[in-house]
């Protein structure tokens, strides 16, 4: 298996936040999905791997090379989607593009047209003109026309309305398609994750709490259901967290099976969506 | 080849996937060395993951269904008729399971159920 990204023990911190000793890869070929509350340390991940920011210590490499030793190289070979976009307001959508063309050897403007079509962007309208989605879909018209091997992109789908954000998952899969190339993007759209995402990392409060197969994590947790009286004889050791209310508890947990053989039909065991899972993770526990 | 995917199902998408291939081979619409699609292009078509496809194929390759052959894709396995005959067995034993399971919970009785299978049958 061969990783287009990987991180280890990279750290970062600037006034009360801190990144702390993450790590994570991403293979050839698949779509991994960021995910975690505001603040979590999302972006600043993803400003880190472009070297918009300094890391205090740990090592990106994207392609197998160092991101600050060769940043011009890797650069070239990313395609950057991401919130704040900077583009000159009062030029036309081609005219900003030309600026951008400039920066890449593989600049095809075929496949900038061919993107500009499939997003129905007029190319002579003027940036200060374009709704944000219509931005973000520039953007990424941009990102996908100098044969970027990577595409990192901080939460593209979130001014987007539903079509829009079904033909950008679509152009995802279609990028991907080919086994060579790579995308990460964070969102808070967990349907977007539930959608196309092949892994998942989920970061909280600077830290790592998983990166894995989409499929497994959905195996592994369950989330157990059942009368107090039942909550009065287990352990809340073996749970992530539980939630009571008046008539009952839920738990998020690994450990089911030993509930399932215990309590059998008094308990109900559902399979949980990420969403789920996040959200049990994120709260306190015993809240 | 017709996949269809539901979002509502409790059954995961890669065991729909899974299971409606294995129906198509065992009532022979699906032959011996057919082409199937690549993962990657399944995964698009379908809109689903490439993980999900992935899994799929990975069982249905263990059950012997399906076999690929690197650098040139993935077939159709050769079924004998012994196979199959066992592999429908297999299947419907999955489907009665899940309805006896159901049974219990709405707490129908054994003699209820074959008598409801008895009517049905006919």
């Amino acid at each position: 298996m061969e990783n287009i990204l990987e991180i280890k023990n990279l750290s970062k911190s600037y006034g009360n936040f801190k990144l702390d000793n993450i790590g994570f890869n991403i293979e050839k070929g698949y779509i991994m999905g960021f995910i975690g509350p505001n603040g979590a340390g999302k972006t600043t991940t993803i400003k880190l791997i472009m070297n918009l920011i300094k890391r205090n210590s740990g090592e990106i490499k994207v392609f197998g090379l160092d991101n600050i030793n060769h940043e011009k190289e890797i650069k070239s070979r990313i395609g950057f989607v991401y919130d704040e976009s900077n583009y000159y307001e009062n030029l036309s959508v081609k005219d900003n593009a030309k600026l951008i063309a400039d920066f890449y050897e593989k600049w095809s403007w075929t496949e900038f047209d061919r993107y500009i079509n499939i997003f129905g962007l007029d190319k002579k309208q003027k940036i200060k003109e374009l709704s944000k989605g219509m931005k973000t879909k520039f953007s990424l018209a941009t990102a996908l026309s100098h044969e970027a091997e990577l595409l990192l992109m901080d939460e593209p789908t979130s001014g987007l309305d539903p079509v829009s954000r079904q033909e950008i998952i679509n152009i995802l899969q279609e990028y991907i398609e080919d086994g060579n190339k790579s995308v990460l993007f964070s969102t808070h759209i967990i349907s977007d994750i539930e959608k196309m995402a092949d892994y998942v990392t989920f970061i909280n409060k600077g830290k790592i709490v998983f990166s894995e197969e989409k499929l497994k994590i959905e195996d592994e947790y369950r989330i157990v259901k059942g009368g107090l009286d039942i909550l009065e004889s287990i352990s809340e050791e073996d749970f992530i967290q539980i939630k009571r209310n008046k008539y009952g508890f839920s738990g998020l947990t690994k450990d089911y099976h030993k509930f399932q053989n215990i309590y059998g039909s008094n308990i109900v065991v559902d399979k949980p969506n990420i969403e789920e899972i996040m959200l049990y993770m994120v709260g306190e526990k015993y809240e | 080849m017709k996949i269809v995917i539901s979002n509502s199902s409790k059954q995961p998408i890669y065991e729909q996937i899974t299971y409606q291939i294995k129906e198509e081979i065992i009532k022979g619409l699906l032959t011996e060395n057919t082409v199937l699609p690549s993962i990657r292009n399944l995964a698009k078509e379908l809109g689903v993951s490439v993980i999900t496809t992935k899994r799929a194929y990975e069982e249905l390759e263990r059950e012997g269904y399906i076999h690929t052959i690197p650098g040139k894709g993935t077939f159709v396995a050769s079924q004998n008729i012994d196979d199959i005959k066992d592999k429908k067995n297999k299947m419907i034993e999955e489907d009665l399971i899940r309805i006896i399971e159901e049974c219990k919970v709405f707490k129908i009785s054994r003699d209820e159920l074959i008598e409801m299978i008895n009517i049905l049958y006919e």
